[in-house]
């Protein structure tokens, strides 16, 4: 009958301590570990440069997907790249269009609210960054990015693809980030609707194609097809920034909040690409003035 | 004497590596939620045959990258590989006069032990993400112990 603790010794004959000792030493390490790795702190930069350490494996682990990628391009032919090329063409003469209305409007706009000039772009700087990896599963919507702290990236900066958010930075390593996607459902993100003004927070679900607004009462004025774009409150994402579209709300007279469901309008399925911005930080949270933006209280109804 | 008491680290270090990339290679979601902990079996394999080479640093130097591999919590894999390791080695005379199919009872246990730490950890954590589907993992995993030991006892003469 082995006993626990003595049976390793045995057959090494001294070499040091028991196999039992050693463990309950990993043990009370791994406990002190986690415990300071939640609170956070100095093991921040421990976690720093293991992810730098780590960073090889996971460009291997990704590497065949990314070799299919590059081959599948590589052999894409000639008509192909022609109609992405037209298609490509129009959409930046329509994104042309749209720019030339953008600064007449935005004179205009500050001419209207007696501003000596036009305010600046709430994005400062921003920096593409590649996909690669990506975890989407209930319980986990991360994204791996190939741009760490070495270039500045920092800690809860907000990155964004040509649709809208896609989500923030929860932790960097010297050359790679991982990223929270706004559907995990450990992410909520201050948002408002476009439309009406009102103000509230979506919530992350665990799918990709869903967001939750569990935080509107019953008669504020939110509809099906409503844009949500960034409220620029709590100070992680400049005011703006699109980030869904209301798909479906449901007043159940039983609740004193309506169940409200939008799907991001960013995503990661046609693109391996992300920009991560740098917002300005001395703008106020949102630029409409505030009358424009004050959620009127809610009207009563009979 | 002083070869058979050559312990085969190299072996130890590299079939570790493959379980870690075993482990974190991208799946489909249905695949990744039932992936058996191959750093586990792996871990427990070593500790029966070869307790000494890597000893509990090992499983949990495994257990740690894999930490930092998933963003998990640091130290949460790394406590219940090293555990799994710890009683594994405990045992590991009695386990090797077993054919590899009884062995897959005891692996059944430990894969379910280490599922649980994790889970519990999690849930200590308030970081509770589970899901039901993991507690297939250890039956898998157990399913294919037999494959992972005649694998891994082709890296090293047994003593």
């Amino acid at each position: 009958m082995a006993v626990f603790g003595s049976g390793g010794s045995r057959i090494g004959g001294g070499r040091g301590p028991s196999f039992g000792f050693r463990f309950f030493c990993y043990a009370v390490v791994s406990v002190v570990l986690m415990f300071y790795d939640r609170k956070g702190g100095f093991l921040d930069t421990a976690r720093y440069g293991l992810q730098a350490a780590i960073y090889p494996l996971q460009l291997a682990v990704n590497s065949p997907s990314a070799a299919w990628r590059w081959i599948a391009e590589s052999f894409a032919t000639r008509e192909k790249l022609q109609a992405q090329v037209d298609q490509l063409r129009n959409a930046l003469r329509d994104q042309q269009l749209v720019t030339l209305r953008q600064a007449a409007l935005e004179k205009e706009n500050a001419t209207l609210r007696g501003l000596a000039q036009v305010l600046p772009d709430v994005i400062e700087k921003r920096l593409v960054g590649e996909v690669i990896s990506v975890e989407v599963s209930t319980l986990r919507q991360r994204l791996l990015v190939n741009r760490g702290g070495n270039d500045g990236v920092y800690r809860s900066q907000p990155v964004i693809t040509g649709d809208g958010v896609l989500g923030q930075v929860i932790r960097t390593g010297p050359f790679s980030s991982e990223i929270i996607l706004i559907t995990d459902s450990e992410h909520a993100l201050p948002v408002q609707v476009v439309r009406s003004g009102v103000r509230t927070i979506a919530l992350g679900t665990g799918r990709s194609t869903s967001l939750e607004l569990p935080y509107v009462p019953q008669n504020y004025d939110v509809k099906a097809g409503d844009v949500l774009v960034t409220s620029g409150l709590g100070k992680v994402f400049p005011f703006g920034l699109p980030v869904a579209r209301v798909t479906r709300v449901e007043r159940n007279p039983a609740l004193p909040l309506a169940q409200i469901y939008a799907v991001p309008l960013a995503g990661i399925e046609n693109d391996r690409e992300v920009l991560f911005v740098w917002g300005r930080s001395n703008l106020p949270a949102s630029t409409a003035t505030p009358q424009a933006l004050a959620v009127d209280p809610p009207v009563k109804t009979p | 004497m002083n070869f058979a008491r050559r312990e085969p680290r190299w072996a130890v270090f590299f079939t570790v590596l493959i379980a870690l990339i075993a482990q974190v290679v991208p799946l489909p979601d249905w695949l990744s939620v039932v992936r058996p902990s191959f750093i586990a079996l792996v871990i427990i394999y070593w500790s029966i045959y070869a307790p000494h080479a890597g000893g509990i640093f090992a499983p949990w130097l495994a257990g740690l990258a894999l930490d930092v591999f998933k963003g998990d919590v640091l130290a949460q894999n790394a406590l219940a590989v090293s555990l799994v390791a710890y009683i594994a080695m405990s045992i590991h005379q009695r386990l090797r006069n077993q054919t590899l199919v009884q062995q897959s009872l005891f692996v059944f246990a430990m894969l379910t032990l280490n599922e649980g730490v994790v889970w519990g950890i999690e849930g200590w954590l308030d970081h509770s993400v589970a899901s039901p589907w993991r507690w297939l993992q250890p039956m898998i995993g157990a399913m294919l112990w037999p494959f992972i030991a005649l694998l891994a006892g082709r890296t090293h003469q047994k003593a």
